[in-house]
């Protein structure tokens, strides 16, 4: 019985030299964690909120804006929200200018032209409807 | 350069919204145009300066490809056909969404979401949706192109069970997502894209033409949501917020026009109105409608003092806004005091009367929507209502079993004369009889719009 205080105390030890390594261990985990959380909140998941952020705002700011609209002019609205929409041609020219893959870059080259007959033809019916309209001489 | 990139994005949106608040007036929508097109040049600019773009001469080939097409279409077009002519647009940016979708998929490192076949879970769900919206916007605005057109019958088109297939497609894309983030395989994207190709026919074939307006204000919401989807898988704020404009433009426009009609979107999306012959012809007998010449008409609006002029589609389809605008030229010599009244859903797209009217140089203040119009039919001497019907139709007002009860109308009959130049008695796209034809104080002026109007004007002269 008078060896049980060693057997407890050494058994402490290794309890202690274990919890320790455990702790370090954690330790490491939670560095490697918040390296990780710093990366996707930089270029990766993380813009989803940043996205939903803006998309929300900017669902706001055309619901008031577009109301403003006068009922005459709701043709021309039409016109210019289509060409407006296609500055898809943004993601189109990425594709197309990025030069690894050669399917994408089809891909990006019938997309660019697409969203170009849009963006002209969109801007110029738009402006040909506006001048159109005149007050009374 | 990326952050250079980001500010020149962000001064491209803010060129956007200008654009869309000068239409608030007809003399700010000019430089507001101005505005979207400086924000589009500044955007395509600035991205030709980033780092990965190389292959310039394809860039150029296909923006002065694209770009010729475009100018020849929108200088060519003539302004009847304007509601096609958007629909068509929007079929591109929603063609143009797919293949977008498609290249981030193939070549991610070009938008930096990670490695082919290593895309990142929320990359992958928004492509899939900007893919699917885009999709669906494309085979959409086709069929409601080729409806305006008349390439394909404006009837509504409804088979057997279209609902519960459209809604079994519905879900079966969703699994589709579902299975496309967790397996990351282009078979299942591919796929994706073709049903919503398919929903996207199913979806508008049902619907009549003359729901036509609420159509293609949704197809202009759905090709901005396409665009919202894209820019959040490509991590663009620009593109986030005009898919975000564009998308709200759509839906307001769209909930006017159903508001123009008293039903409501969901109604409208389930098709099938119009074109249903309705028995309610019957219970109005064999009352009598009175019969006019050009001649009548010519004397009774030159002695008048205050005249209403209400378009409908039919002037367009008559191409008699030239012809309108002569007659009320003669009119206001005499001393007459003309306005036109504009129904919201009058035509085939939001402001399509307008915009004919504008053409056939009227001047703008002369032209008045539904609510501030209105009272004023009751002090007018002859309203002249030219290729309108539903939207005169007093029944909407008095007869609840009618089809269209309760929808706003121009309360025309209020009028001393009422003027209704129609090609024959036959009703309007609703199938309902227009109880106005047989009232005692209108009289039935029946011939081709254009050339009823033509009459009416040598007969003044």
């Amino acid at each position: 019985m008078s060896e049980d205080p060693k057997q407890i105390s050494d058994s402490i030890g290794d309890i202690a030299d274990k919890a320790m390594e455990l702790a370090n261990q954690a330790k490491l985990l939670a560095m490697q964690a918040s390296e990780n959380m710093a990366h996707a909140a930089t270029n990766g998941d993380g813009y989803l909120v940043t996205g939903l952020t803006v998309f929300m705002l900017a669902c706001f700011v055309g619901y008031y804006v577009v109301w403003r609209v006068t009922p005459a002019l709701h043709s021309p609205l039409m016109g210019v929200t289509n060409a407006i929409s296609s500055v898809i041609i943004v993601g189109a020219v990425i594709a197309l200018g990025a030069a690894d893959d050669a399917f994408s870059k089809w891909l990006g080259f019938v997309a660019v032209t697409l969203a170009s007959i849009n963006i002209f033809g969109g801007f110029i019916v738009t402006r040909r409807m506006l001048s159109m309209f005149k007050k009374k001489s | 350069m990326e952050t250079f990139a980001s500010l020149a994005y962000l001064i491209a949106a803010i060129c956007f919204i200008m654009a869309l608040r000068g239409l608030s007036h007809p003399e700010t929508a000019r430089n507001g145009l101005t505005y979207g097109m400086a924000g589009m040049a500044a955007a395509i600019f600035v991205t030709l300066l980033l780092p990965s773009v190389s292959s310039y001469f394809l860039i150029f080939l296909g923006i002065a490809l694209g770009g010729t097409i475009g100018t020849i279409i929108a200088r060519r077009i003539e302004m009847t056909a304007l509601p096609q002519l958007v629909a068509a647009f929007h079929s591109l940016v929603g063609l143009a969404a797919v293949l977008v979708a498609l290249a981030a998929f193939y070549n991610p490192e070009a938008y930096g979401i990670g490695a082919f076949g290593e895309i990142k879970f929320a990359s992958l769900v928004e492509m899939a949706l900007g893919a699917a919206i885009g999709a669906v916007t494309f085979t959409g605005s086709i069929i409601a192109w080729g409806k305006l057109q008349g390439t394909i019958s404006g009837k509504p088109f409804i088979f057997p069970g279209q609902h519960k297939i459209n809604a079994g497609l519905g879900l079966t894309m969703v699994a589709l997502i579902i299975m496309l983030c967790a397996t990351g395989h282009p078979f299942f994207l591919w796929l994706i894209i073709l049903l919503a190709f398919a929903l996207g026919i199913l979806m508008i074939i049902p619907i009549g033409g003359a729901d036509m307006p609420v159509i293609v204000s949704m197809l202009n919401s759905y090709s901005g949501w396409a665009a919202a989807g894209i820019g959040f898988t490509l991590q663009n704020n620009l593109l986030i917020i005009t898919g975000a404009l564009v998308g709200a433009a759509g839906a307001i426009l769209s909930y006017i026009m159903c508001k123009g009609m008293n039903r409501s979107f969901f109604n409208v999306i389930l098709g099938g109105f119009g074109g249903e012959n309705a028995a309610v012809a019957g219970d109005l007998g064999d009352r009598h409608a009175n019969m006019g010449a050009a001649e009548d008409a010519a004397y009774l609006m030159k002695n008048a003092s205050r005249v209403i002029i209400v378009p409908g589609y039919g002037m367009a389809v008559a191409q008699a806004q030239h012809a309108l605008r002569e007659m009320a030229d003669i009119l206001k010599h005499e001393g007459v005091d003309v306005k036109y009244a504009i129904h919201p859903v009058a035509g085939r797209m939001p402001g399509h009367m307008n915009v004919l009217l504008a053409e056939a140089s009227v001047p703008y203040d002369e032209v008045f929507e539904l609510e501030d119009i209105n009272r004023d039919f009751a002090q007018t001497d002859v309203v002249y209502i030219i290729g309108a019907n539903d939207i005169t139709n007093p029944a909407a007002k008095n007869d609840p079993t009618s089809p269209i009860y309760g929808m706003p109308v121009l309360d025309v009959e209020k009028a001393k004369t009422v003027l209704f130049v129609k090609r024959s008695m036959g009703s309007g796209y609703a199938g309902i009889d227009n109880p106005l034809f047989y009232a005692d104080n209108t009289i039935m002026l029946l011939d081709d719009a254009k050339k009823m109007t033509e009459d009416i004007v040598k007969a003044m002269e």
